[in-house]
């Protein structure tokens, strides 16, 4: 899907780091529209840091990176917002803020961004709730959830906005593997059925082949990407040994 | 031969300066502990340009036994001498390849002690600015916001505001009247012992009444809200950070010092004044203790306080605190949103605040005496 849909996201010539060392050089990749794109590299490679640079956190050392039409690194004030509004991100751990309900964490979202009466905010945080299936859940604090539903929760959150791209940081890392496979499941029916384009770090190869479109390859001695393409390219024709171990060696396990 | 759980060393020179270790038994932690000296001992004095082992004796080998000889055979190879194991056990010669690092790496030629101790300096020095310079930034930034709320009091969490005063401000008043009370009773009983001399026992409530509200309600109080609040606060937005909780409100498009250090501060600042006034009130009724118990009745010791202090020291005590409080609130939300990545970084966080708050504090502190005096308050 998507395969000729124009880019929503471009990457060229970035440069990421943290004051002065530099984790990831000259990267350069597009996201088409509607396409699940995956990230992937062992850890410690900067997938993080390369995500948290895409959706504005930080600021890249060097390069522009274009979201959806605006320049995220340059962009201020209303142009900026209405971007964030745009987006969803799910961090690895969940970032659910921890004196909240699960409602309210998605309530919240929905007040900074839109001035509906607080019964209406309240119908659409159980409707995303029921969406990732956690409907019963929508009372409970998140330290009293489980991993899984954690990162269901987190999801439901950033899915708040009706959002047009999707940020996934690693989201079935931890998860037993049927929940990771339900996981991946939900990620597919919503790519399919709301035609979200979804950005996922992810190492996990089982999660890779269920939903990735295409991949980039990160690394991190070489600091940049060192393979890109559709997962069944990369498994198949890739020459890299790193790349050649990394879908060989777990594909054979799992 | 040895018995088992002993091992045991002998050694026979070589031609041409080499040496021979014979070892025998069992080479474990139990066997090593004294061998390990001797062996190392008797090394270093011949230094031997061939070193060999003899292993056939070796019945088994654990990794202390294996470090024996991976660290003889580390210590030739760095003198650029010869080493060799004769007769190891094949299982146990496989077993050691597997756990052998190599040889260590040579140290770095630093730079001179001078040249570090200089660069120390400068390091710190520079850390120190730097520091310094976020603070006064970070304050800035929170003080132009609170300006804003003042214009715009819808735009603070109010529920928020209200729950963390509660938590800094009534639920501190106990401890707060406790080292009132302390204090006011103990500054008196001392500086009675100096006044007794001169029959002057009643000036005593002059001059602690002074101490309390000039000085020492207002800091006793600030170093009270800090270890309970500034650190708390810290710590709080610290995990927040370690959670990424703070990068998600960036990304919902709210301000985290908006959301987060804003309540804080507002709290901070309303209730420090309050407390202040416990702190004095418990300060003086710990004094009037004293002083009754020196036979003064309570009527003379109030008269004596309100002929002592006017309202310009209460009140002049009380103007500091207000700063105090957004200091202390306004450093602990800046050392939690510094918060790194390791382990401990909550931890350090909630320290850093503590302490760069008192430091503040005095230093705050220190300028309101200067700029009294200069006003004659
Ligand atoms: N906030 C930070 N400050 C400094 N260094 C960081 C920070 N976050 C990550 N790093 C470093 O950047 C590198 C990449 O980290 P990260 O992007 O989290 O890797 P990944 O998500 O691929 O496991 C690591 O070496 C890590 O130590
Ligand atoms: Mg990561």
């Amino acid at each position: 899907m998507g395969s000729d849909a124009p880019p929503i996201i471009q990457v060229s010539d970035v440069t990421v780091g943290y004051d002065h060392h530099i984790v990831l050089k000259d990267v350069t990749f597009e996201v088409r529209a509607g396409e699940v794109f995956c990230i992937l590299g062992g850890s410690g490679c900067g997938k993080s840091t390369l995500l948290k640079h895409m959706i504005g956190l930080h600021r890249p050392m060097a390069g522009s990176i274009l979201v959806d039409g605006t320049d995220i690194v340059t962009a201020e004030g209303e142009e900026r917002r209405a971007l964030l509004g745009r987006i969803g991100v799910a961090y690895q751990n969940g970032a659910l803020f921890g004196s909240m309900s699960l409602i309210e964490n998605i309530c919240m979202v929905l007040e900074e961004f839109t001035s509906l009466p607080r019964q209406a905010m309240q119908a659409i945080a159980r409707m995303k709730m029921k969406v990732v299936g956690l409907q019963d859940a929508g009372d409970r604090m998140p330290s009293e959830l489980s991993g899984g539903m954690r990162k269901r929760a987190a999801i439901a959150r950033a899915l708040a906005l009706d959002p047009k791209i999707l940020f996934l940081d690693e989201p079935s890392a931890g998860l037993d593997p049927i929940t990771a496979a339900q996981l991946d499941e939900l990620i597919v029916e919503l790519s399919q059925t709301l035609r979200i384009t979804f950005v996922i770090v992810t190492h996990e190869l089982a999660s890779i082949f269920a939903v990735a479109d295409r991949v980039i390859m990160l690394d991190k001695e070489r600091q940049t990407i060192i393979a890109r393409g559709s997962p069944e390219e990369l498994r198949d024709r890739s020459d890299d040994p790193w790349v050649r171990q990394f879908f060989h060696r777990q594909s054979s396990s799992a | 031969m040895a018995d088992s759980g002993t091992a045991t060393l002998d050694y026979e020179p070589l031609a041409e300066g080499g040496l021979r270790l014979v070892l025998k038994g069992t080479l474990n932690a139990a066997g090593i502990q004294q061998l390990w000296r001797q062996a190392m001992r008797q090394v270093a004095q011949s230094d031997p340009a061939a070193l060999e082992i003899d292993a056939r004796g070796v019945e088994s080998l654990d990794a202390a036994g294996m470090a024996l000889l991976l660290e003889l055979k580390a210590q030739q190879e760095q003198r650029r001498q010869d080493f060799r194991i004769r007769g190891l056990r094949d299982d146990l010669s496989d077993l050691m390849k597997l756990f052998d690092p190599g040889p260590p790496a040579p140290p770095k030629p630093g730079p001179g002690l001078l040249v570090r101790f200089v660069h120390r300096v400068g390091e710190i020095s520079h850390g120190v600015l730097v520091g310094f310079h976020t603070q006064v930034n970070f304050l800035g930034e929170i003080f132009v916001r609170l300006l804003s709320v003042l214009v715009r009091p819808s735009r603070l969490r109010w529920a928020d505001t209200f729950l963390i005063a509660e938590k800094a401000g009534a639920n501190a008043v106990g401890i707060v009247a406790l080292m009132g009370f302390l204090i006011g009773l103990i500054l008196a009983f001392q500086s009675a012992i100096g006044m007794r001399k001169f029959g002057a026992e009643i000036y005593v409530a002059d001059l602690v009444v002074l101490v309390l509200f000039r000085e020492l309600g207002p800091l006793i109080t600030a170093f009270i809200l800090t270890s309970r609040s500034g650190s708390a606060f810290a710590a709080e937005l610290g995990t927040m950070k370690v959670n990424e909780e703070v990068d998600a409100l960036v990304t919902m498009g709210v301000d985290p010092v908006q959301f987060l250090a804003l309540p804080r501060l507002v709290a901070a600042i309303c209730v420090m004044p309050l407390l202040t006034l416990f702190n004095e009130l418990f300060g003086l009724i710990g004094c009037g203790l004293v002083m009754r118990s020196f036979g003064f009745p309570v009527a003379t010791y109030i008269d004596q306080i309100q002929e002592a202090a006017s309202l310009g020291d209460l009140f002049g005590g009380l103007a500091k605190t207000f700063v105090f409080g957004g200091l202390i609130a306004g450093i602990g939300c800046l050392r939690g949103l510094q918060t790194g990545k390791s382990p401990s970084a909550v931890g350090d966080s909630a320290t850093r605040a503590v302490v760069s708050g008192i430091v503040a504090i005095v230093v705050v502190d220190g300028v309101f005496a200067v700029m009294y005096y200069y006003l004659g308050i």
